[in-house]
């Protein structure tokens, strides 16, 4: 019985391999917001060095309080932790990481309960309401972060918080 | 020999159920430990690793009651479009804005800067004493509030606290339980369709009545009214800012007043929980005079 050899190696490799995965120190987080961005330095003034998709996964590498210092294709960088989870997020089919399979535990972040395809149907039951509008709400007002800084500035006020 | 190979198969396969249980389990605490005892890296490192993700994932279990992020922005987006049906919006837009740029300076300050998309605010048209907060981040305020308002950091105020409304997942509360229990069972199941609708309905009546006819209760309030006197502080406003929008409502508001009249405490008894959680006495507020040109250019004649 060919298979059982087939599974039996199979299983071997697998061990095997699994092992030095094991004792890796490598530790993922996940993007959960739309847009995450990596700063240069651990706070909202760091330049933006680039922008992550939703469900992106990260290695950690430190830590200094509410900011993380983490990695994805090979560029480093500062995320706030509220913009991160542990939990893997899968995407919908027809979306990027598809591959990333979700576990029971996991449900809550796999692309279902409220979504896109849910306000569809909500929106199709409910004709008189304007998504346009919404739509225009959240896409005009979004700006660089210098220009807030740029804003507090003018206006004369001076953070003494500790994480900005 | 051939039931010698099944039972050699059957342990092989047990020992790989076994290790690769192992292998998917990716608790960082087991996993980091086994690298700090090879010396892979520094106890320290290990420390903080292990306090980092213990600390995302004490948030995310928390968040997992209720909704993620993306479901919270979802269930915003139609809460926002119900409040923009019900209301015309004020559509200046360097008055907005300036609105916004003061609650994107609040919420980068805050201890939840990072939402699905972000903070957003909108003016609404309306005499109304009134602002409200979707899970999602969209703020709204009417320009009654705004007339309430004598300086950029009374606006400041308003808009962190509705930001502590958001961030303290107030709305989210309002969703009645039978309903987050639909959710919950929509979700295992994969039923979908038109229960999930159901429920998705459900949930965004809850929240528009909770906001625009019950109000949240009176701990929500002053909660919130905390919030904002820490995001005030921390930005660098004068949090006296809070208190002085406060009185100007108390001469303005009538119990009888839709809006803030009929879901929020009466303005005084907001007053006096923030003057006796700070134990600071009130002082007019100290604006700078560009601030203060700057707000009176935007709000000014509103
Ligand atoms: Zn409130």
């Amino acid at each position: 019985m060919s298979w059982i050899r087939i599974s039996l190696l199979a299983a071997l490799l697998l061990c095997a391999f699994s092992q030095p995965l094991f004792s890796a120190t490598k530790e993922f987080l996940s993007v959960q917001v739309r847009q995450g961005q990596l700063r240069s330095t651990p706070s909202f003034l760091g330049k933006v060095t680039a922008t992550l998709a939703y469900g992106d996964k990260v290695e950690l590498i430190e830590d200094k309080g509410a900011w993380k210092m983490v990695t994805i294709r090979k560029i480093k960088g500062w995320m706030h932790m509220s913009a991160l989870t542990t939990k893997t997020i899968a995407l919908q089919a027809g979306k990027a990481n598809v591959k990333t399979g979700a576990t029971s535990g996991e449900l809550a972040l796999a692309g279902k309960g409220f979504n896109a395809k849910v306000e569809a149907e909500f929106k199709s039951k409910n004709k008189h309401l304007d998504y346009a509008a919404v739509d225009r709400m959240e896409r005009i007002f979004t700006f660089k972060p210098d220009r807030v800084q740029a804003f507090l500035k003018q206006g004369k006020i001076s953070p003494e918080g500790p994480e900005r | 020999m051939k039931r010698k190979t099944f039972f050699l198969c059957l342990f092989l396969s047990a020992a790989l159920l076994f290790c690769g249980c192992q292998a998917t389990l990716t608790t960082t605490t087991k996993v980091t430990t086994q690298a700090e005892k090879k010396g892979v890296i520094s106890p320290e490192k290990a420390k903080s690793i292990k306090k980092s993700t213990a600390k995302i994932a004490k948030a995310d279990s928390k968040r997992r009651e209720e909704f993620t992020p993306e479901q919270e922005y979802y269930i915003g987006r139609s809460v926002a479009a119900v409040i923009m049906n019900k209301y015309p919006s004020y559509t200046s837009q360097p008055v907005n804005e300036y609105l916004n740029l003061i609650g994107q300076a609040l919420a980068q300050v805050s201890d939840m800067p990072e939402i699905f998309l972000g903070y957003r605010v909108l003016i609404l048209n309306s005499d109304e004493i009134n602002a409200f907060a979707t899970p999602g981040g969209h703020i709204f305020i009417t320009k009654g509030l705004l007339r309430c308002c004598r300086t950029e950091d009374a606006v400041a105020a308003v808009l962190a606290h509705e930001i502590g409304h958001i961030q303290l997942k107030h709305g989210i509360r309002a969703i009645k339980q039978e309903r987050l229990i639909e959710f919950g069972k929509t979700i295992v199941t994969e039923i979908g369709g038109d229960k999930l609708l159901e429920t998705f309905d459900g949930a965004i009546g809850d929240f528009t009545n909770m906001m625009i006819n019950t109000g949240y209760s009176r701990p929500f309030e002053y909660a919130a009214d905390d919030v904002a006197q820490t995001l005030l502080r921390r930005l660098g406003y004068d949090p006296n800012g809070l208190v002085e929008v406060l009185m100007v409502m108390e001469k303005k508001l009538n119990p009888e007043d839709t809006g803030f009249g009929k879901t929020h405490p009466p303005p005084q008894d907001r007053i006096d929980k923030v003057l006796k959680k700070t134990g600071i006495k009130y002082s007019p507020v100290l604006t700078p005079q560009v601030r203060q040109i700057r707000f009176m250019k935007n709000i000014g004649n509103i």
